[in-house]
């Protein structure tokens, strides 16, 4: 490491959410990576509803707002006008696993050449911490006091592997957060889903593993340790397509 | 080796964009970072280096950061 400042593809905007919340991690990571790859001229990022839309902010990109959950449908329009482009969609795993589900899978099998981030922090953090479709079992969530009951509400949503299955040539990738190594891995992680992007090879989505602790109800550094003790056993970290040629 | 710089890096906390978060600390190897008793104006006990001898500057705070406040800058490099 030369140098650690902040991007030259972020502004000087102060990070809008919580102490401890993973979007700044994440956001600034993404903007490393669009620094790294010298695209910053060319990428327009996608800022849907949630904590995710604060993100538009703190770039110094063209972004472009969605409705809730329609990002990859947005980004999927962008891409085919604008085939050049490098587009991404920044979301949050309510937005992308519950109300997003089907323009997400649909995106995803048609091989949309755009990549799509999805910060889960298995909670709707925007709204008070609802239970989301990555919720662990046994979790407590505002609406679920008593902890996420498998019998009545089933179980959580894998979206790496989901994405992995149904996207042929893809890059699909789970990462996380929650120390400084798997910050590294993230920050890898991002970068190849955007050379998949700029190499044309297919749809790339990567999810991040992020602490949301006034969701969660914990300290951030409680939260930190939550993730490597109840997520990440939950949601194993690794690569689950890797398209050929990348 | 041990305990010695891996460069020589000079690591610098904005009390004003801290949150006082405490992920910088938590990873910190040398346990280097502390929390002011003072508030920023946003009413957080931000970070600083209480100790700046013993950092190595590994970096791992930076990394961590959720709120970009900290800087580190190479001062020269051999
Ligand atoms: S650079 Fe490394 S040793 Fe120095 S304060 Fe940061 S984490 Fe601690
Ligand atoms: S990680 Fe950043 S925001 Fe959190 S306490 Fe350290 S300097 Fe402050």
């Amino acid at each position: 490491m030369k140098r650690f400042t902040r991007p030259r593809s972020m502004t000087d905007e102060m990070v809008p959410y919580c102490p401890g919340c993973g979007h700044g991690i994440a956001i600034r990571l993404i903007g490393e990576a669009i620094d790294e790859l010298g695209i910053q001229g060319e990428t327009i990022g996608i800022a849907p509803v949630g904590c995710a839309v604060r993100s538009w902010r703190l770039y110094r990109i063209d972004m472009m707002q969605a409705p809730h959950g329609r990002g990859p449908a947005v980004a999927t329009g962008l891409k085919r006008a604008l085939p050049e482009k490098i587009i991404f969609s920044y979301q949050g795993d309510g937005d992308s696993a519950a109300i997003g589900l089907a323009e997400l899978i649909h995106a995803a099998l048609r091989c949309e050449k755009i990549t799509v981030f999805m910060v889960n922090n298995a909670i709707y953090g925007a709204t008070g911490g609802q239970m989301a479709p990555t919720t662990l079992i046994g979790q407590y969530s505002t609406s679920y006091p008593e902890g996420r009951d498998p019998g009545l509400v089933g179980y959580p949503v894998k979206m790496a592997e989901l994405i992995a299955n149904v996207s042929r040539n893809s890059y699909s990738a789970r990462v996380a957060v929650n120390n400084a190594k798997n910050v590294l891995s993230a920050k890898k992680a991002i970068v190849k889903a955007f050379r998949t992007q700029l190499n044309k090879l297919g749809f790339s989505f990567v999810e991040i593993l992020s602490p949301c602790p006034t969701g969660w109800k914990m300290t951030p550094v409680e939260s930190l340790n939550w993730i490597e003790k109840e997520m990440i056993p939950e949601y194993p970290l690794g690569e689950y397509s890797t398209p050929k040629n990348l | 080796m041990k305990g010695k710089p891996l460069k020589a890096v000079k690591v610098s906390f904005d009390p004003e964009r801290c949150k006082g978060c405490g992920y910088c600390s938590f990873v910190c190897p040398k346990h280097v970072i502390g929390f002011s008793e003072n508030f920023n104006s946003r009413g957080f006990h931000y970070a600083f280096l209480n100790d700046p001898e013993k950092c190595i500057g590994c970096g791992f705070c930076a990394l961590m950061c959720p709120d970009i406040a900290i800087r580190i800058e190479v001062i020269n490099k051999d």
